[in-house]
């Protein structure tokens, strides 16, 4: 073409990224990959090749893992560890500043052997990926280094097994290894197999900065290396981004492993434009919400709800706008989308679009390249919720659309999902975006913005999107422990005794679930017997029934007492522990009686002052404001779990109940707790102090009974957001896997004592446990 | 409506004039414009689109072509004038012109105060470009109304092919949209057959939103361009007005299917700014507001860049200023 032809047509031309630097590495390296263990890398093994999915081409050749090259692995960040840890913060910082500086300073290699590797447009790897990447071990050079001074008594878990998706293959590793190596611990990371150039390079940056070796170890293959990776012994810590399959089925291989677990995964994030909304931007906007990576992104807003008013409007002004996007070689500076990471996950996305017999798909008209892995930007409007495509993540461009009528509709629509990652808020009225995004169910939320992501800021998932977060303070908290070595909690079995009724009129103890005392509904009771085999009254025994109607009750008091101010929730609990202190002589005999011991009057001042610390927590435990890159705030949001169930401590009768349900109610959830097993009475005396304490009903349910029995209810039911469990039964990994099918956040003993007497039995971690971090940008300015 | 006619000074106009409407307040009171997303777009936008090589060539030829080449200072003369309309007959030296292949091409207009507009004409007698003046007491608007319309009259009499009119910045900020209204009427009527560009002086009407309901405002009454700042005030064409604007524009079209065209002015002196204003252009407008009928640039500067640009295309080296003819 002539200037002066294009000067008539006004095309933009070609404006390639050169492959070339990144090729020469390559090249350099022999195009033939080993993994990185100790230090260094291995000879190359069997393995696959590793592709660039625009071209078909192969780029190298990867080594599969075998189980003795993730043994190695293991075996070189073990030996690591201790010394990494005692480098003390400012070490560590050093050392992930040198990162920081590395990654900035091959910053464009990086960028296009990214897009080499996975697809994605060279803006998107240059613009976004690589510098989140290298700002996220800036900031964790910061929290290396302040560690220290502000999280003192924790501890490093000691090796971590990191598992990441193929969509943001470096700011995925750079998510898991910075927070990981901040906190002392050592890695094995194994990065997609589709995408692990950028790990491998990383790795090579590793090598040249210095760091000490074995502190981070990266081995490839496919999903079998990933299982050999989670399920790995000498793993302490687990961290995985992917699919909610996948997660599940790490869940359940890891459970009762005693390992700590994040789990960052699917979604099918709301978009919800109100018609007050600049509708210009909020088009815009779902450019970059779901033509991102080719909507390959896990909290891509794929769920537009959109006002039925302006809906049509809405959608012309989109449709117009996807004509504008430009697809093809994602080597070109001057394309939106560009290529599906595989051939497989193209025909899965056209797979499911061809699936969707309702609605009106429309899909722009540009015409594909004519090879590689493309699929068009895809709108369907017109669908309801209960067709497929508005419930099943899709994973590619497509975006399905349904209409709203009010906010509280909108919300209701939003929240009807199985998913809770991320959400987008658009509207000019700051009352209605501010009171609607509290609201949504899920782990970040963006007002009139979308995909805004920060180090400072936590990312992270509610309901089958996962668990844990990752970024700031709160991130930084899942690669750290208790300090200190765990007593062994050993099972606390029920006293025997003879069936002679108790001295006095019969008292009938009864469950106590939506704030009335509910007879069991097996019928069925047994007699609690003392130390000295003489009865001491007589415990309902609770079964999966109890339990059904128990988060039924904690269900429905969950949304009030949520939105109930701290100063009421604070006044109850006050309340609660000036009625126990009423009746403490009474419950110091109970306990007494039932544990045989003399300490029944300790137990009751504790659990009288922790009251007290409960009701000082609830309006003292801010969420943070963060220091986001951005004429905004992001807010990192204390908000309540929901339903928390909970098995509690078998020995302390009263003062592990109320442990429990303290920080629950704190907090703003509700409860189903299920009382010391051997101990019972403690907790159906406590529930007329709770009747007489203006305790709504439904947001404390008490359930006496077998540990084992009541767990895997709990730990299936869909309704129960989060279960703990403290009893000395050894419940650990029955719940951990049963919660696998609805991922729900667990926090389970591993068999290991706490010192409910003392500061174990409070603080920090019930704190985090009964809350979720709900992170909402809000950008600003006339 | 009223009817419409054409001008007949630039051979590929054929859109018909915007008549405007009724001052329809429901529209005007409904313009949003959020002004952080609009920035995250326009910060993208330079990575998003990028023209290279031949393509770079073209569009900076393009972007010549769109120049309103200005001159708006106290101390201009006749020779002054002179010698900026021989600049627009030959935007670049002739040699660079002729490796392109692009002989002929000339800047958008000539854009100058009344009393330079005889000079201006005549030096550009027999090339095709337009003379503009700025008009009704440019660039505060505030001598008396009379006066302002008055100007125009005497610059259209006086061979003005476009007359940029500076809105009443107080109207915006009060609110009071009919007065605003009103005034723009008034001045596209004493326009008649010029082509009239409203300058909303963005950078003193306080927020994204009021350029918004400006610019919806000034096409109701019949605008045929709507125009960023007269480049005096302190802030000038930005990105993000730049956006606001032609988003109006688009909705304005969609609408009336009237197009009316947009000049940024003030700021913009790099080659590489045009080339992002140009893409911004086909982005939210389409390719048709690529054309000197619908888009110029209000700017002095920057045609030195652009020469000095094509130059290094052509040769692979880079240029200095004065390699250039001065305009």
């Amino acid at each position: 073409m002539t200037v002066k032809e294009i000067f008539d047509s006004m095309d933009y031309g070609p404006a390639p990224e050169s492959a070339a630097e990144a090729l020469a590495w390559l090249v350099d390296q022999g195009d033939r990959f080993g993994h990185f263990i100790d230090g260094a890398f291995t000879d190359p093994g069997d393995g696959f090749d590793s592709r660039n999915p625009a071209t078909g081409e192969v780029l190298a050749t990867l080594t599969q893992a075998t189980q003795a090259d993730v043994d190695a692995a293991v075996a070189a960040a073990r030996r690591a560890q201790p010394k990494w840890a005692r480098l003390n913060g400012h070490g560590r910082a050093r050392h992930l500043y040198a990162l920081a500086r590395m990654i900035q300073k091959h910053a464009r290699l990086f960028a296009v052997l990214e897009t080499l590797d996975n697809g994605k447009p060279i803006r998107e790897a240059r613009d976004i990926d690589v510098p989140l990447v290298h700002r996220h071990f800036y900031h964790h050079a910061g929290l290396a280094q302040l560690m220290d001074s502000e999280l003192p008594g924790l501890a490093p878990h000691g090796v971590c097994g990191q598992v990441i998706p193929w969509n943001f293959p470096l700011l995925m590793l750079a998510w898991k290894v910075a927070p990981a190596l901040a906190a002392g611990n050592t890695v094995v990371l194994k990065p997609a197999e589709y995408t692990s150039l950028t790990a491998l390079l990383f790795a090579d940056i590793c090598r040249r900065a210095g760091l000490p070796k074995g502190v981070v170890n990266i081995v490839t293959g496919d999903g079998m290396a990933g299982e050999m990776v989670v399920a790995h012994k000498g793993m302490d810590k687990v961290a995985f981004t992917g699919s909610t399959d996948v997660g599940r089925a790490i869940r359940r291989a890891t459970a009762g492993h005693g390992k700590a677990l994040t789990l960052e995964l699917g979604g099918k994030s709301a978009y919800i434009v109100f018609d007050d909304a600049d509708l210009d931007s909020a088009v815009e906007g779902l450019v970059d919400a779901i033509w991102f990576n080719g909507g390959q992104v896990c909290c891509a807003g794929s769920r537009l709800i959109v006002q039925e008013g302006i809906a049509e409007e809405f959608h012309r002004r989109l449709r117009t706008r996807m004509e504008n996007l430009r697809i093809g070689d994602p080597m070109d500076k001057c394309i939106d989308v560009g290529a599906i990471v595989d051939q497989a996950q193209r025909d899965r996305i056209a797979q499911m679009v061809a699936g969707c017999t309702t609605g009106h798909v429309h899909q722009v008209t540009a015409q594909l390249p004519a090879q590689g892995c493309f699929y068009p930007p895809t709108l369907i409007t017109g669908l309801q919720p209960s067709d497929p495509l508005m419930q099943e993540e899709i994973f590619g461009p497509v975006l399905v659309s349904t209409t709203f009528r009010t906010p509280a509709e909108a919300v209701e629509l939003a929240n009807d999902t199985r998913y809770g990652l991320a959400a987008s808020v658009w509207s000019e009225n700051l009352n209605l975006a501010l009171d609607v995004a509290p609201k949504l169910v899920a782990g970040v939320i963006w007002v009139n913005a979308t995909n805004l992501f920060d180090a400072a800021a936590p990312f992270g998932g509610m309901r089958e999107s996962g668990f844990g977060r990752e970024g700031g303070w709160e991130g930084l908290r899942a690669y750290l422990r208790a300090e200190g070595k765990p007593k062994p909690l050993a099972r606390i079995d029920p006293f025997e005794g003879d069936g002679d009724a108790p001295e006095g009129l019969d008292r009938t103890a009864k469950l106590y679930i939506g704030g009335k005392q509910a007879r069991p509904d097996g019928g069925y009771t047994r007699t609690v017997f003392g130390k000295s085999g003489k009865p001491v009254g007589e415990a309902p025994i609770a079964n999966r029934k109890d339990i059904r109607n128990a988060v039924e009750a904690a269900t429905g008091a969950a949304a009030s007492w949520g939105k109930t101010t701290g100063h009421a929730r604070a006044q109850i609990l006050y309340y609660i522990a000036e009625n126990l202190e009423a009746r403490a002589d009474e419950f110091a005999a109970r306990i007494d009686a039932m544990t045989g011991g003399r300490k029944g009057k300790n137990e009751v001042q504790a659990s009288i002052s922790r009251l007290f610390t409960w009701a000082a927590w609830v309006d003292k435990f801010d969420g943070r404001v963060k220091g986001v890159p951005l004429r905004g705030v992001a807010m990192a949001m204390r908000a309540p779990v929901g339903v928390i169930g909970a098995l509690c401590p078998d020995e302390a009768p009263l003062l592990g109940l109320i442990s429990v349900m303290g920080p629950a109610m704190a907090m703003g959830n509700a409860s189903v707790l299920v009382a010391s097993e051997p101990y019972p009475l403690a907790a159906t005396d406590f529930y007329q102090v709770l009747e007489t304490s203006d305790v709504p009903g439904g947001v404390v349910n008490v359930l006496t009974g077998p540990h084992a029995e009541l767990a895997p209810t709990l730990a299936r039911h869909a309704g129960v957001d989060a279960l703990w469990s403290f009893s000395s039964t050894d419940l650990s990994a029955q719940i951990e896997r049963d919660s696998a099918e609805t991922l729900k956040r667990t926090w389970v003993n591993n068999a290991h004592a706490r010192d409910w007497m003392g500061a174990a039995g409070e603080g920090h971690a019930f704190l985090d446990a009964a809350t979720e971090v709900k992170t909402i940008w809000v950008p600003y300015g006339e | 409506m009223q009817a419409t006619d054409t001008t007949k000074q630039l051979p590929q106009v054929t859109e018909p004039r915007n008549p405007g409407q009724e001052l329809d307040m429901d529209w005007v009171m409904s313009a949003r414009a959020n002004s952080s997303a609009i920035e995250r777009r326009c910060a993208t936008l330079p990575g998003r689109r990028s023209v290279k090589k031949e393509y770079q060539a073209a569009w900076l030829c393009r972007a010549i072509s769109c120049i309103d080449l200005t001159t708006l200072a106290g101390d201009d003369t006749a020779g002054r004038v002179a010698r900026l309309a021989a600049k627009a007959r030959q935007p670049v030296r002739a040699d660079i012109l002729e490796s392109l292949g692009m002989q002929g091409l000339t800047v958008g207009a000539v854009c100058v105060y009344h009393d330079m507009i005889a000079p201006a004409r005549d030096a550009l007698a027999g090339s095709g470009i337009p003379v503009a003046a700025v008009s009704t007491g440019f660039p505060a608007g505030l001598s008396p109304f009379h006066l302002r319309v008055a100007e125009i009259e005497e610059s259209v009499k006086a061979g003005a092919d476009e007359i940029d009119i500076v809105i009443s910045r107080r109207h915006v900020l009060t609110g009071n949209w009919q007065a605003l209204y009103d005034e723009m009427r008034a001045f596209r009527a004493a326009c008649g057959a010029a082509h009239v560009k409203a300058i909303l002086a963005t950078g003193e009407l306080g927020s994204l939103r009021n350029v918004a309901r400006a610019s919806l405002v000034c096409m109701m009454a019949g605008a045929d361009f709507i125009k960023t700042s007269t480049g005096k005030e302190s802030v000038n064409a930005t990105l993000p007005v730049s956006l606001v604007m032609l988003r109006a524009i688009r909705e304005y079209h969609d609408k009336t299917g009237y197009r009316v065209g947009y000049k940024p002015a003030g700021g913009i002196s790099k080659a590489k700014d045009a080339l992002v204003y140009l893409s911004l252009m086909k982005e939210e407008l389409g390719d048709r507001w690529l054309l000197p009928d619908l888009f110029r640039f209000g700017a002095s500067s920057l045609l030195g860049d652009i020469e000095r640009q094509l130059e290094h295309h052509v040769t692979g080296a880079y240029s200095a200023k004065w390699r250039h003819a001065m305009g």
